[in-house]
């Protein structure tokens, strides 16, 4: 009987600890009375912090790559620059939370608890190359988010979206499970290696595999929210509590991902010139439809759902730039680069626009509609100011980071002789620009009907000025981070032979 | 007689799916629609028990007991949050969940 | 092939004689008083009063969930059990692992009031 070592046990040590503080949060939050809440939101950041400094030592003594648990597990710099993006927009989001939760008067241990279980799921997701521990953290974030969209039991909006984004949410798992299940069936394993290599052997247009394909694919698709199944995306983002929001849109986002290359890229490559097509399609319709429909929005929660919809259409261009080359090639390692650079970038900008707008939410206001940013210069030059800065890097214009991933995401393009995509992209960039300004422009000029200056709690505050610094320095020195990010590479890059070390 | 083969099971659990998907799609009820999505879950469940036998490993029923435990969770968490949901609105409807659009 | 089926012929038709024909020698038999409670479905507990499927309080749902919760979870233990010996401590920790999680979800259940019929 193969005992599980010691070794195999620090690398999920991030993960388990957060799991004890995520079960301490509960039980704690049981006997503290209430106005000592707070107590919890230090915990949830404590075990954070606990966590990132696991990862860190995990990364000192990462040789490539560890597998761990009959190769379930797979903790290489992909995996751990993924970790320490859940964490850090984990973190983010608990300064983002606690005087929120204060205003919309809940309970707030259950929500921290599910917070740092979502970035347990999140984690596996990264870091699994067996197909059950990837949708057991699939599940996992995905429940725990779930309850955390219809976190506020009494407002009608939130209960409608929970149920929005529960239904969509489980039946497009079930989607996915059953092409997981299909792919099981032709490789004889659960591990991506092994389904890699069956899928190498076998012709790629077999009616079996496609469906197989066609079904994972469905249950990704939902998940990082490309068109044709975006419709959950806006209306859990607009009901779900703002700070969840936030987190959403960046976090789960990049765990979706994480999930989405590591299937596409690193098992199912050989199926490329099957799923390349579709990808085209769908990314096209992504940044078609999420761009004109964020046109019209009057709601800023609803705007950023839209515009998070249009980011994820640009990640798929770099996407498509990736399946159409070849590994190692340039125009591979610049999507791989840009998708990564993208999703880290977007992790702060993001981040940091729904904070503002999480601030906005006072005693008597509710703070996500357009109307409610007119004349924040004026209640609150900073944040304003900084908003500013967040919108110019989610539309791309440099200096912000923002203009990083888009130059990797249009140079791998270009490389790999996509003119008419990176074009449209182009295009439809600077048609972002303008729904973004609307936003600046509602800030900047309109005259406010409120003049009181805007209370920010000190969380907040701090939780603003992480992004925004994230959000320069990224955009002026990114050396250390794209260095980071390439280093996540070697053992993608040749997606035949990946190289694992015990 | 013919010998029950991997084929059949696969027949019937696509069928399953293919049920729970037009469920999910058509139904009108909440409750209703968990059920389908619990149908797409037990035809993943046969596809991979019937995999496992025919490759006779237990890769496949160790997942199938996992989707068992992640189908629970996924209707208690569901069926929490229409209780939440039917608190405040009194319906089960889809139709009638309006509030959110565009 | 077919007459592997005889046995399983041989028992419906036994099965199909015998109970008609205990009930009818039984109602021969007896003597016959009906009283109201011999009549209901229940002899003891409340008064049925009610189509049983009518709308019932949403608490119900509430104790199905947890039911369903804490019921699905002992799906976990069976492998377990089948292959305690070959597992040995190491499985025995892991398990006491897993359930202390689940009695922290039981205690959280049981502070909240969810076990509370109010």
């Amino acid at each position: 009987m193969k005992v599980i070592s010691l070794t195999e046990y620090k690398l999920m040590l991030p993960m388990l600890e957060l799991v004890i503080f995520a079960l301490g949060i509960l039980l704690i939050d049981l006997i503290i009375p209430r106005d000592w809440k707070w107590l919890n939101a230090v915990g949830a950041f404590v075990g954070l912090f606990f966590a990132a400094v696991c990862v860190w030592q995990i990364q000192a003594t990462l040789p490539g790559g560890a597998v761990g648990f009959s190769g379930a597990l797979l903790v290489d710099h992909f995996a751990v620059f993924f970790w320490y993006l859940f964490l850090a927009a984990a973190g983010i989001t608990v300064l983002m939370s606690e005087r929120y939760l204060d205003l919309e008067d809940e309970h707030s241990g259950e929500y921290y608890a599910l917070l740092l279980l979502s970035v347990v799921g999140m984690m596996c997701m990264a870091a699994g190359i067996d197909v059950v521990l990837i949708f057991i953290g699939l599940e996992l974030m995905a429940i725990s988010t779930y309850v955390l969209v219809g976190f506020l039991r009494r407002e009608r909006r939130s209960n409608e979206a929970a149920i929005k984004y529960f239904l969509l949410g489980a039946f497009s798992s079930g989607i996915f499970a059953y092409g997981l299940s299909i792919f099981y069936g032709l490789a004889g394993s659960t591990n991506l290696q092994e389904i890699h290599r069956s899928i190498l052997a076998q012709n790629p247009r077999h009616p079996v595999i496609v469906i197989a394909l066609l079904t994972t694919m469905t249950g990704l698709f939902f998940k990082i929210a490309a068109v044709p199944f975006h419709q959950w995306a806006p209306d859990a983002y607009e009901g779900a509590p703002t700070s969840i929001s936030g987190f959403m849109s960046v976090a789960v986002k990049a765990a979706a991902w994480a999930m989405l290359l590591r299937i596409l890229i690193f098992a199912l490559f050989p199926l490329r010139s099957v799923y390349v097509p579709i990808v085209v399609f769908v990314a096209i319709a992504t940044m078609t439809l999420a761009n004109f429909a964020a046109l019209s929005q009057t709601n800023t929660k609803r705007l950023l759902a839209y515009s998070s919809i249009a980011h994820v259409g640009y990640m798929l261009l770099a996407f498509v730039a990736m399946g159409t080359s070849e590994p190692g090639s340039p125009a591979f390692s610049d999507g791989f680069k840009g998708i990564l650079i993208y999703l880290l970038v977007y992790t702060f900008m993001n981040l940091g626009a729904f904070a503002v707008i999480t601030s906005l939410r006072q005693r008597q206001v509710i703070g996500d509609e357009l109307e409610d940013m007119a004349g924040l210069y004026h209640r609150a030059p900073v944040e304003a100011v900084l908003m500013l800065l967040f919108l110019l890097s989610l539309a791309g214009i440099p200096p912000a980071a923002g203009f990083l991933g888009k130059y990797y995401i249009f140079l791998s393009l270009v490389e790999s002789r996509h003119y008419g995509l990176a074009a449209l992209g182009v295009i439809y960039s600077l048609l972002g620009l303008y729904y973004y300004l609307k936003i600046a422009n509602a800030m900047l000029i309109r005259e406010s009907k409120e003049t009181k200056p805007l209370f920010v709690s000190i969380g907040m505050r701090c939780a603003v000025g992480v992004t925004a610094l994230a959000t320069i320095v990224i955009g002026i020195y990114p050396e250390p981070f794209i260095q980071g990010v390439s280093r996540s590479l070697p053992t993608w890059a040749k997606p035949t032979a990946p190289t694992l070390r015990q | 007689m013919v010998p029950i083969s991997t084929l059949h099971y696969l027949i019937v659990a696509a069928a399953l799916f293919v049920l729970g998907v037009v469920g999910v799609l058509t139904r009108r009820n909440l409750v209703v629609i968990l059920m389908s999505i619990e149908l797409i879950l037990n035809a993943v469940n046969l596809n991979l028990v019937a995999f496992s036998r025919m490759w006779g490993n237990l890769h496949g029923q160790v997942f199938s007991i996992f989707i068992t435990a992640d189908a629970a969770a996924e209707a208690a968490a569901g069926l929490g949050i229409l209780i939440a949901f039917f608190r405040n609105k009194e319906t089960v409807n889809v139709d009638e969940i309006d509030l959110l659009k565009w | 092939m077919p007459q592997n089926y005889v046995p399983i012929f041989l028992f419906l038709a036994v099965i199909g004689t015998m109970i008609p024909a205990t009930l009818l020698i039984a109602r021969l038999v007896r003597t016959q008083r009906p009283t109201r409670e011999k009549l209901l479905p229940y002899e003891c507990g409340i008064d049925p009063h009610d189509n049983a499927r009518g709308r019932y309080t949403v608490r119900y749902y509430v104790v199905a969930i947890l039911f369903v919760i804490f019921d699905v979870e002992t799906i976990f233990l069976f492998p377990w059990a089948v292959k305690f010996k070959a597992l040995g401590v190491f499985g025995l920790i892991e398990m006491l692992v897993f359930l202390g999680v689940l009695i922290v979800g039981y205690a959280w259940v049981w502070k909240r009031g969810a076990l509370e019929w109010v």
